[in-house]
């Protein structure tokens, strides 16, 4: 397809999309009948209830059936629970466990830490509103523009050519042997941690910084009177006032870790190791081709980020009941 | 909406400085100015693997190959050659010009049309009676939870399979060149975050404004038109800028539904990476094409950027 090709199609649907909703409206606007406003309900709700009717509950379900099954493409047969006992046992997926826990409790912990160390040097200092920005900017760009951004920090050239990675050349300005970064495990998932962490933190910064903010100033005058300043400051008065944020921080970074797909797929393409729960589930699915054991992961992923998105919502719930 | 704090809170706490004593001001002027040094330096330091590949993006092939960037302040030469490469039109290898196109034309009513769906859904669920209203709201708001991996599997298949004779979205044949994959995948995963963010500031609004609408003899499509678009417009704002971003941004969604002739930006770039990743100058032009758009919006609405972005967290 050509371009103007392409616009065409787009605005076609666009076009298509606002008439059939344009004419379910006007069909349905003249009832005021109890009977009227059923079927007006329906005229509202249906064409969102239906898509997610077949494109999230249904597949769902098919999927949870098909995690019991092997991995041919056509009658896979029955296999009972053996694809999460390979999940568990085998080696190289106990690996991609252990990458994935990396991730969860390191990048929750770090950002969430930096950003709210961040959120306190900066509160009214000078520079406030530029130097969060560019704190906050990576959030704003993709996870693989990111991961090619700090492919210009990690890469290594052998022997003794030119870095042209920031990172060696600095290690060869302190006269410091240079390092592949991304090619030893379990260190090279430190690394791509890393970029997640510089990510998030941002996310993190922000949110706790408005609750810093909030915290009403009697409080924390009163704290200074009594002589309190400083670290118990920071330990007796801040971080109690602002604990409910710094848990909806903390889930909602630990939500988007259990996830993190494109970081591994552009930085490593899941090569020395660095695989983890949601890049494994791709790598199965559309390279290896063992749908079992995909549907499988996939299972694991919605077991593990459920807890994790209730006690978040419940958290939130919390905050704007305040 | 779900915010934890709201903009108000954020103005009222910039603009309102605390009082002090004279000693104390002046101890706290100190402190404060070497805070202000630290955070200006880590602000700084944040922002240099950025910097480098913008700088990078603009450097002569040859160059970018065998230097590092910051080169360029001792021996500096610059070039838009890369940019060129990058954005010429025709089917050349490097070129990612067809894929910007893609990356706008699937992004577009893939914003419009689960907010416009999920605008008139979260209305119903607000302020329409019917029978199972509560039993479908849970059942929407339960299924945020879902992570798009459980789905992908099955949804392919519908796709390029679907029951009762109904036209393939999927492969060679597919209308649009297989777009509309792209524009209903989004809009379902969209959807049930939509319709409980939008609900829940749907509710804030007193009843008795529609209460007195209906007395007036306004049926519930005038509400919604004359009354409730209106006075949504911040918070679909705020969720149209965090879809925005979550379909400009998205790889995982486009590498399993997309083929190569609609493939947006972000899966070029990864087959870049894998392909071809030595051409560093090719890498850093294309992801800055990538970046500069989002960058932008969020430069020019961080606002909104920073609501939608909280309220869109769970997603995904």
């Amino acid at each position: 397809m050509s371009t103007s090709e392409k616009f065409v199609q787009m605005v076609l649907a666009i076009v298509l999309f606002y008439s059939v909703m344009a004419i379910i409206l006007l069909l349905t606007q003249r009832l005021r009948s109890r009977a009227g406003e059923r079927v007006q309900a329906a005229a509202f709700l249906g064409p969102s209830l239906l898509l997610i009717g077949i494109g999230l509950l249904y597949p769902a379900i098919v999927t949870a059936w098909q995690s019991l099954h092997g991995a041919a493409l056509f009658d896979p047969p029955f296999v009972g629970l053996d694809n999460y006992k390979t999940l568990f046992t085998n080696p190289q997926e106990i690996t991609v466990l252990r990458n994935t826990l990396l991730w969860v409790v390191l990048t929750p912990l770090f950002s969430t830490g930096i950003g709210l160390g961040y959120a306190v040097i900066i509160d009214r200092a000078r520079f406030e509103k530029f130097a969060k920005a560019l704190i906050f900017m990576p959030i704003a760009i993709s996870m693989v523009g990111a991961s090619i951004i700090w492919k210009f920090v990690y890469d290594y050239k052998a022997g003794g050519s030119e870095q042209i990675g920031l990172l060696n050349q600095i290690l060869v300005w302190l006269h410091l042997d240079t390092y592949n970064f991304l090619l030893t495990d379990p260190w090279n998932t430190l690394f791509l941690i890393v970029i997640l962490i510089w990510i998030q933190a941002g996310f993190a910064m922000t949110i706790l910084s408005a609750s810093i903010k909030a915290i009403p100033d009697d409080i924390v005058e009163a704290a200074r009177l009594d002589g309190v300043g400083g670290w118990k400051m920071f330990r007796y008065i801040t971080v109690p006032s602002i604990r409910p944020s710094l848990i909806v921080v903390l889930t909602t970074i630990t939500i988007a870790t259990l996830k993190v797909f494109d970081i591994v797929q552009t930085a490593t393409g899941g090569n020395f190791n660095t695989s983890v729960l949601a890049y494994e589930f791709y790598r199965q699915n559309f390279v290896a081709g063992d749908q079992g054991l995909a549907t499988a992961i996939a299972v694991v992923i919605f077991i593990l980020v459920t807890p994790v998105v209730i006690y978040n919502i419940r958290q939130m719930r919390k905050l704007e009941g305040r | 909406m779900t915010g934890v704090v709201t903009d108000a809170q954020i103005v009222d706490a910039e603009s309102t400085p605390p009082q002090r004593s004279a000693s104390e001001a002046a101890k706290d002027a100190l402190s404060s100015r070497t805070a202000s040094i630290v955070a200006l330096v880590i602000a700084v330091i944040w922002t240099i693997p950025t910097f480098g590949l913008l700088v990078s993006s603009f450097r002569p092939e040859e160059d970018v190959k065998t230097s590092g960037w910051w080169t360029i302040f001792t021996n500096p030469s610059f070039t838009l050659q890369n940019y060129k490469d990058v954005l010429s039109g025709g089917s050349s290898q490097e070129s990612l010009y067809n894929n910007l196109i893609n990356s706008i034309v699937i992004t577009i009513p893939a914003v419009l049309i689960p907010i416009s769906l999920a605008t008139l859904a979260a209305y119903a669920f607000a302020w329409m009676d019917f029978k199972g209203k509560y039993v479908l709201f849970i059942a929407v708001f339960a299924l945020q939870i879902v992570p798009i991996q459980v789905t992908l599997v099955p949804l392919l298949k519908l796709y390029v399979d679907p029951p009762f004779n109904l036209m393939p979205l999927a492969g060679r044949d597919a209308p649009a060149g297989g777009l509309y994959e792209l524009w209903i995948s989004h809009t379902i995963f969209a959807l049930p975050l939509a319709i409980f963010l939008l609900h829940n500031f749907m509710r804030e609004i007193p009843g008795e404004l529609i209460e007195s609408a209906r007395v007036d003899g306004a049926g519930h499509v005038q509400i919604f038109t004359r009354i409730m678009l209106p006075l949504m417009m911040p918070a679909i704002a705020a969720f149209g800028i965090f879809q925005f971003l979550w379909v400009w941004n998205d790889l995982l969604v486009a590498l399993v539904f997309s083929s190569p002739e609609v493939s947006p930006m972000t899966v070029k770039l990864v087959s870049l990476v894998g392909e071809r990743g030595q051409d560093w100058q090719l890498l850093a032009s294309g992801a800055f094409v990538s970046l500069i758009i989002p960058l932008i919006v969020f430069l020019s609405l961080q606002r909104y950027f920073v609501r939608g972005l909280l309220a869109g967290s769970v997603k995904g």
